[in-house]
Formats: C-alpha cells, sequence, structure tokens
C-alpha cells in the first residue's frame, strides 16, 4: 500500500528578482513501512518536499497524498487533523516547547488528539523511557542537552503512532554517537510498528539506514536507490 | 476538556515566562481598577450623601399631594383627607415610616428683618426618624408635640433675623380665604444643618399649631413616606398608589426633585464612563503585552499548528492568557479598592474646601461609597473589553503559516 505519493509538484519562491525552483515537477511513491532519505545539497528541494508531503507547505501544483487521500487541496482546519492524526513530525531545531516538561512535551500531540490524561502520561513515560530518557520526564528542555531534547522530539512524534514520521535534519545538531542512537531508534521503530520514515538530510551515515536513498538536485529527483538490494 | 486542560496550561506557564512584563502588567491593571472603584466610590459617596441629605429636606422617598400644590404650593390646595383618614389608610407597615404635614410659604419677621421661610407644622413624634437633624442636637429644645406653641428655626436665619432663643418672632402667611393669617410665636430651639442653606429655609411649628393659624382644620397638605433606599423605591411608591385614588398625586422622590433624579442618571453614566475612559488607557498596555508575547512565541506557535493544533485552538489560548492576566489584575485591584475604602468609611474631611462643597450643595465630610455594583461593572467592563482587545493579536497569531512560524529566528 502506498503511503506517500506526489505527482508532479511544483513549488516556485521568490527571493528578491530571482525564481527559485525548490520542486520542479517531483513524483515519488513511498510504500507503507518505508524508510526513505531524501538527500540534497542546501536548497536542493528536500525540505520543501518533505513540508508538502507533511500538509506544511502547499505546492504551486501537482498533487499530494497520504494514504490515498488527496491533502494538497484541504483546508488549514483539515490539514491540521491530518497531521494531528497521521503524521509525527521531528525537526533540525528540536522545536520543544520551552514552558513544558518532557513528559508533557510528548503528552501534547495526545492531549490535543483528545486523549485522557492518564492514558497519555503513561504512553508518554513509556516512550520517554524507549528513547532512553527514563528519570528525564520531568526536566524543561532547557535542562536537557541537544541529544536528550531531540530524543523527546522524536518521543513526540510516534507517542500517538502516526503512520508516518517526517524527519528534517533531526542529526545536524547531534554528535556522532547521538546520530547513531537516533537513527538506531528510528529503524527500530520503523521495524517494530511498521511506521513510514521520510528523512531529509544530507548526513552520509543517515543514508547508510535507510532502505531507500533519494537525490535531488535543484527540486528534482536525480536519484532513486533501493539500498537493501545494493 | 483536554485541550481546554492544555490551553490554560500553556496560558499560565507562558504568563509567567517573563515575570518582569507580566508585573509590570498586572500592577497598571491592578492600580487602574482600584482608581476606578476608589474614585467611583468617592463621588458616589459625594453624590448619595447630597442625594440623601436633600431626600431628607424634600422630605420622603415617596409624597402624596393635591394634584396642584406642587405647582401652586398654597393651603388653597390641601390633600382631600383628614388627619384620621390617612392613618387609617396608612396603617400597614408596608407604608415604611410616614407622616402627614402642613407645609405652606410664609414670612418669619423678628423686630429687625424679614425673610421668606417654608413653615412646616409637623407631628415630632412621627417624624423624629427621618428629620434630618438629630431633635437633640437642637439649640434650646425641638417642638415636644402637634400642639406646641414654640417655634424651631435655623441658626443661620436667626443670625439673620438678629433674633435667639426666647425671643419672639411673628409668621405671616394666608387662609384658605387668602385672608392674612399671622402669629406670634416664641422661638425655643435652633437647629444646624448639613448643608448650611437648609438652616435659612425652613421654620417648624406644631401640626395642630400650623392648622390652628391656618384656619384649615384638621387638613395636612402632604403625607411624606420614607423606605428603606432610594435607589428602590417602585414598591413603596406602589403600596401608596394602591391606597389612594385619584384624587391626589402621588410622586417618587426624582419626580418631585428632577434635578436630583438627573443627578443620580448622571452619577451613573459618570461612573460608565469613568471606567471605560481608565481602562482605554489600560487596553494600550494589555495588546501590547499580547502582541510582545505573540512575537516572542512565534516558533512555538509555528509548532503547535504544525503538530496539529487548530487555528481556533491558539486563539483560544492567547484569550485565555489575556483573561487570566486580567482576572488576576482585578483581584488585586478589587482587594486594594476594598482595603483602602474601608477604613475611610468614617468620613474624609474635606472641610478645608468646605466652601466650595457648600456651593454644590454637598457635605464638608465625604463619605466613601463602596458599591458591590460598581465592582462587578469594573470588573465585567474589564473584562469584556480585555476579551475584544486581545482579539488581534489572538487572530495574527492563528494566522502564521507554520512552516514559516518555525523556521523564525
Amino acid at each position: 500500500m502506498t503511503a506517500v505519493r506526489c505527482i508532479n509538484l511544483c513549488k516556485t519562491y521568490r527571493q528578491g528578482d530571482v525564481d527559485i525552483k525548490a520542486l520542479d515537477h517531483v513524483s515519488i511513491d513511498i510504500a507503507e513501512g518505508g524508510f526513505v532519505c531524501l538527500s540534497a545539497p542546501s536548497g536542493g528541494g528536500k525540505t520543501t518536499l518533505l513540508n508538502a508531503i507533511g500538509g506544511l507547505d502547499i505546492p504551486d501544483s501537482g498533487e499530494v497524498y497520504i494514504d490515498d487521500q488527496r491533502i494538497d487541496n484541504l483546508s488549514k482546519g483539515d490539514l491540521a487533523e491530518l497531521r494531528l492524526r497521521k503524521i509525527g513530525f521531528v525537526f533540525q531545531a528540536y522545536n520543544l516547547i520551552p514552558v513544558l516538561t518532557a513528559r508533557e512535551n510528548v503528552e501534547f500531540v495526545m492531549q490535543v488528539q483528545g486523549v485522557l490524561k492518564h492514558d497519555s502520561a503513561d504512553k508518554a513515560n513509556a516512550i520517554l523511557t524507549e528513547v532512553g530518557l527514563q528519570g528525564l520526564e520531568d526536566r524543561r528542555p532547557a535542562e536537557m542537552s541537544g541529544g536528550q531534547q531531540q530524543r523527546v522530539a522524536v518521543a513526540r512524534a510516534i507517542a500517538s503512532k502516526p503512520a508516518l514520521v517526517l524527519a528534517d535534519e533531526p542529526t545536524a545538531n547531534l554528535d556522532s554517537k547521538t546520530s547513531d542512537e537516533l537513527m538506531t531508534l528510528f529503524t527500530e521503530l520503523n521495524e517494530h510498528y511498521n511506521t513510514t520514515f521520510v528523512i531529509a538530510t544530507h548526513d552520509t551515515r543517515v543514508m547508510q539506514y535507510a532502505k531507500r536513498l533519494v537525490r535531488m538536485l535543484d527540486g528534482k529527483i536525480v536519484d532513486d536507490i533501493d539500498q537493501r538490494a545494493a | 476538556m483536554r485541550l481546554a486542560a492544555i490551553l490554560f496550561r500553556l496560558a499560565w506557564r507562558n504568563l509567567w515566562r517573563n515575570h518582569r512584563r507580566t508585573f509590570i502588567m498586572l500592577s497598571a491593571i491592578a492600580v487602574g481598577v482600584w482608581a476606578m472603584i476608589f474614585m467611583t466610590s468617592l463621588t458616589r459617596g459625594m453624590v448619595d450623601q447630597m442625594i440623601n441629605d436633600s431626600i431628607n429636606v424634600l422630605p420622603g422617598h415617596v409624597q402624596v399631594h393635591h394634584p396642584d400644590f406642587l405647582d401652586d404650593p398654597s393651603i388653597n390646595n390641601p390633600l382631600p383627607y383628614s388627619d384620621a383618614a390617612l392613618g387609617e389608610k396608612f396603617a400597614g407597615g408596608e407604608f415604611g415610616q410616614w407622616a402627614s404635614r402642613v407645609r405652606v410659604p410664609a414670612v418669619i419677621s423678628s423686630e429687625r428683618e424679614s425673610r421668606a421661610v417654608t413653615l412646616l407644622g409637623i407631628d415630632p413624634s412621627a417624624e423624629q426618624g427621618f428629620s434630618f437633624f438629630d431633635y437633640a442636637d437642637v439649640e434650646g429644645r425641638f417642638l415636644e408635640d402637634a400642639n406646641d406653641n414654640g417655634i424651631v428655626i435655623g441658626k443661620k436665619l436667626a443670625a439673620t433675623l438678629d433674633t435667639e432663643t426666647g425671643k419672639r418672632i411673628v409668621i405671616m402667611s394666608q387662609d384658605p380665604e387668602n385672608e392674612i393669617a399671622d402669629r406670634g410665636f416664641r422661638v425655643v430651639g435652633l437647629y444646624t444643618a448639613d448643608p448650611v442653606s437648609v438652616e435659612e429655609a425652613y421654620a417648624y411649628v406644631g401640626k395642630s399649631t400650623a392648622q390652628s393659624l391656618l384656619r384649615i382644620g384638621d387638613a395636612s397638605t402632604e403625607a411624606v413616606f420614607f423606605g428603606d433606599d432610594y435607589r428602590n423605591v417602585e414598591a413603596l411608591y406602589d403600596a401608596v398608589s394602591g391606597a389612594l385614588d385619584d384624587s391626589v398625586s402621588v410622586q417618587r422622590w426624582y419626580e418631585i426633585d428632577s434635578y436630583l433624579g438627573t443627578m443620580l442618571k448622571t452619577m451613573d453614566g459618570f461612573v460608565f464612563v469613568w471606567i471605560i475612559v481608565i481602562f482605554l488607557a489600560l487596553s494600550f498596555g494589555l495588546v501590547n503585552t499580547l502582541v510582545m508575547a505573540v512575537f516572542e512565541r512565534v516558533r512555538e506557535i509555528g509548532l503547535m499548528l504544525a503538530l496539529g493544533m487548530k487555528p481556533a485552538s491558539i486563539v483560544g489560548q492567547i484569550i485565555i492568557e489575556s483573561m487570566l492576566l486580567l482576572t488576576l489584575g482585578l483581584t488585586i485591584g478589587n482587594f486594594l479598592a476594598w482595603a483602602t475604602i474601608l477604613p475611610l468609611q468614617g468620613g474624609i474631611d474635606i472641610s478645608i474646601v468646605a466652601e466650595g462643597m457648600e456651593m454644590m450643595g454637598a457635605s464638608s465630610v465625604l463619605y466613601p461609597k463602596f458599591h458591590v455594583g460598581d465592582m462587578v461593572l469594573a470588573s465585567t467592563i474589564v473584562l469584556v473589553l480585555g476579551f475584544l482587545a486581545s482579539i488581534s493579536p489572538a487572530w495574527r497569531a492563528s494566522r502564521y503559516e507554520p512552516v514559516e512560524a518555525i523556521t523564525k529566528v
């Protein structure tokens, strides 16, 4: 089954007097349970594609489907609902809510979903333990290291068991050891829960974990490699 | 419900992220609310006192007259009931305190001066509860009963007439046949009043003595009634009206003295405008605080939108934050107002400007009046207008594009 389908996506940004094609007729299918790395140099279009898949950015043309539901024509409210129910996000800069503790950050999505407090707290504790943050549940982001914060962000992304996790440069601010631990965690989640991962990165070590590597350049897909076959 | 809990938690914690800004805004709200209520209580106290004093001089919350009496307050327009008939009609408890009187214009003369006064023929025992002066404070003595042959005048009038207790003066008026009705009285007492101008206006004699002087048998010119509160006289008015027929005119105090009625309405309007003006000054600070709070949290707001929080929830979060700030400020401001007004309930001596107050018909001691209604009005206005002022920053926050907001530095 196809988890993500993009058909002929185009997106142009205007920077001063110059038009920059971030996506230039991009089409891609990602199967359920896929573990895909989008690789490109800066400005290559990987983050724009990731944002289009996540409904954070609307392409100028083309179509985006999540679980066979077209999303590029949804309203803001419907897109928010889709992100809430089906997609987990991991951002480069951790992006935790500073006034909430690690546990509350993880609970956040579940609480917005309407999960009961008792259930969301139990799940948050379990997932924080799973990502190696047992004992740090009540710390606020400012009291944690970069690696710990990124783990909280990962825990938040997977807490509600989304079908799709989108990660934008998740290891950009982490040291190599922490990066490896994080990618191992992603791999385990992908295998245990059949969660589809789409990761935008230019870190070659991250690419080694992917089942499929999609290379982009100037808004176009220039290479699509099944790394399991390799 | 879960969503409301998380919005409330976020709003509360965000409120305390910048302690200094929150404390400054809380202080501004608290001082503004305190000023609203404190100034209102001072003005309210002054106006209340002026109205109560005036009603006591009128006197009465409800009055009954011959239909033509107020236009022509002469003895030719008496009440069409005898004293005995009035006693029977108003024997019930629903009429509060009441008395019938003889009120006519007259001229009072001493050996040296003459002045126009309002002659009041009263039954002292019936009026003691609502007289505007204390009988015990009268220099000399007050009237002992309705048949008392003495006269009690104000101290200021006595000074004008150059007379004193024990001396004789002459009262001259008209009887129903338009004949001169005059009689000599011995001054038995001098009363003081606040405001002093009242001391020149009224002269008191026994009611039966006045009836005899004016040759009107046992007739009266007015019946006056006192309820519990001048603001709430409708029940009393209905009771009195129900007991009488169309041959008399029943009127509320503010119909008899329309200036007083207008003053009360003006006061209520003033309170409303005063609260609005203070809030407008406050609202600039409030909106600025919210705009700054939103501006500082663009990334977080973008993050929450990206994670699936709906724009309406972002609006809710900002408005809850605003309402929490206002509620805290209101609580502190209301407490401060109550705590500062309470010790001043015994009165503030402003005799240094007594002459000016006298000209306004007000007393030289100001009694702040703490009205729960004013507190509720101020709080309601602040919350409602605060809610409206919060909509714009909240709406702006909810309109952020998540993809742009989360990359904001």
